[in-house]
């Protein structure tokens, strides 16, 4: 089937592209070409999507896998050329990907995001008084949902809040799927550049952070710390940022959900995991490569193949969550595969739920009239960016 | 119900020790999974079965 092109567009700000419905109800496995010619697949369904994440044959590694979008093959390519940054574990397969992986895990437990939680709350406070004290209508976007994660993963880190404008900038141009091969690549080398430099800063003159326990640690060297802290910056960044704003504005389209989040404590978990499948902010891949002939549901996936997955579709598959196409913050939405599944499973999924709860019923809760200051037509969407959400949010209250 | 447990190929995803905390920890150093109790009252065999499924690793299995 070459006609699947991506990115696919999603026309209702909440849906997923209508093709990608459309291509689900018809299967779970579909044809693709890809726009270097490679004939891989697209996947739909939620269980085929979960077996490959899940399955020892699919390899992570950028450089076995055909990029499904036009504007990626420059990009990639000239990233081959320099070859993938060390420490960038997320495009690793084991043994590789666990030796960072094992370094990592104990950094982002359940307990210890529970020991952030009094931090995550004071940063959510400070940053709803600047807004109570701005008046509406503010962006939301600016003012609370993209400061919140920065400050949090920047604090966790130990990387300087103050140097932010610049990587928060360069983070947008790599995450952009409109930026030119060389601006992304030049955009890569600043950050690299700067935490290069933060890293042997911090050599020098220690804290009490990730960073400086790594370095400590003594298992990495300076270009493995850098690629490592580049992704943690990276994924912390934009990711949690464009759940707040996209939750908020689904939750503002969607009252009686927004009511339930705000005035029923004992929903706000399940909510959180509602928001996170019925909006899958993923928007493009993961994609995975056939390292050796793999059966998946009936269909032979034949070593060498690409495989792209199409989250926001999987996650509605009704055979998975009944209705899906309805957002009911009290389902049990547990399962989704928002932050993936398998050994490459969200590393920081528990910070990133961490704020979440917190930052949604706060938010709420001190300001129980908010609405949007725009109509919902007017807020621009982020059909561009590899990572789905609101451009801008305007609110008031 | 007996839950066994795979170090070597838990992720530290920690959805076992979100899903059923009195079963279910995770070490201070590697982030891994610790059983709490190997045989769960039966108050919690659902939880637990929930988290095997939750497991993005398989590292838990139930016998
Ligand atoms: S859910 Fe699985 S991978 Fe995650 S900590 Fe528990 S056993 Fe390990």
């Amino acid at each position: 089937m070459s006609d699947v092109t991506f990115p696919m567009v999603r026309r209702r700000p909440l849906d997923p592209p209508d093709e990608a419905t459309e291509l689900r109800q018809q299967g779970a496995m579909h044809r693709m070409t890809y726009p270097d010619g490679h004939r891989g697949w697209l996947v739909t369904r939620y269980s085929a999507a979960r077996a490959i994440l899940a399955h020892p044959h699919f390899s992570n590694r950028q450089e076995l896998s055909h990029p499904p979008l036009p504007s990626q093959l420059e990009r990639v390519r000239m990233q081959r050329e320099r070859k993938m940054p060390a420490g960038v574990f997320l495009r690793m397969d084991p043994p590789d990907h666990t030796r960072y992986r094992k370094l990592l895990t104990g950094q982002f437990t359940v307990r210890r995001m529970k020991a952030l939680e009094s931090r995550i709350e004071e940063i959510v406070n400070a940053h709803l008084d600047g807004m109570a004290a701005a008046g509406g209508p503010v962006d939301l976007v600016q003012m609370f949902a993209l400061p919140i994660p920065s400050l949090v993963i920047c604090e966790l880190l130990g990387v300087p809040y103050e140097d932010r404008a610049q990587f928060q900038e360069d983070s947008k141009l790599l995450l952009s799927l409109e930026t030119k091969a060389e601006e992304a690549i030049a955009a890569l080398g600043r950050v690299m550049a700067y935490l290069y430099g933060l890293i042997q800063r911090k050599r020098k003159e220690p804290s009490d952070d990730l960073l400086s326990g790594l370095i400590e640690g003594g298992e990495l060297n300076d270009e493995e710390l850098t690629g490592v802290s580049f992704l943690l910056l990276v994924a912390g960044h934009e990711t949690t940022a464009n759940m707040l704003g996209l939750g908020t504005y689904a939750l503002l389209t969607n009252p009686d959900q927004l009511a339930a989040m705000r005035d029923d404590p004992s929903v706000v978990d399940n909510g959180v995991e509602e928001l996170l499948r019925y909006l899958t902010i993923i928007h493009v891949g993961p994609i995975r490569t056939a390292l050796e002939d793999v059966e998946i549901e009936g269909t032979l996936i034949k070593a060498g193949e690409t495989v792209t997955l199409q989250l926001p579709a999987a996650n509605r598959d009704p055979s998975r969550f009944p209705d899906g196409d309805r957002l009911d913050v009290t389902r049990q939405a547990g399962g989704h595969l928002t932050f993936g599944h398998g050994i490459h499973q969200c590393l920081g999924q528990q910070l990133a739920r961490a704020e979440m709860r917190i930052a949604y019923p706060a938010l709420l809760r001190r300001f129980p009239g908010l609405r949007l200051a725009v109509t919902p037509e007017e807020v621009p969407m982020r059909s561009d960016m590899g990572i789905y959400g609101v451009h801008r949010l305007p609110v008031t209250w | 119900m007996e839950i066994k447990a795979d170090t070597t190929v838990c992720i530290g995803a920690g959805m076992c020790a979100l899903t059923v905390p009195e079963v279910f920890d995770q070490s201070e150093d590697e982030g891994t999974v610790e059983l709490l109790q190997k045989v769960p009252p039966q108050e919690l065999e659902d939880g637990v079965r929930r988290a095997v499924t939750l497991c993005p690793s398989g590292a838990i299995s139930i016998a």
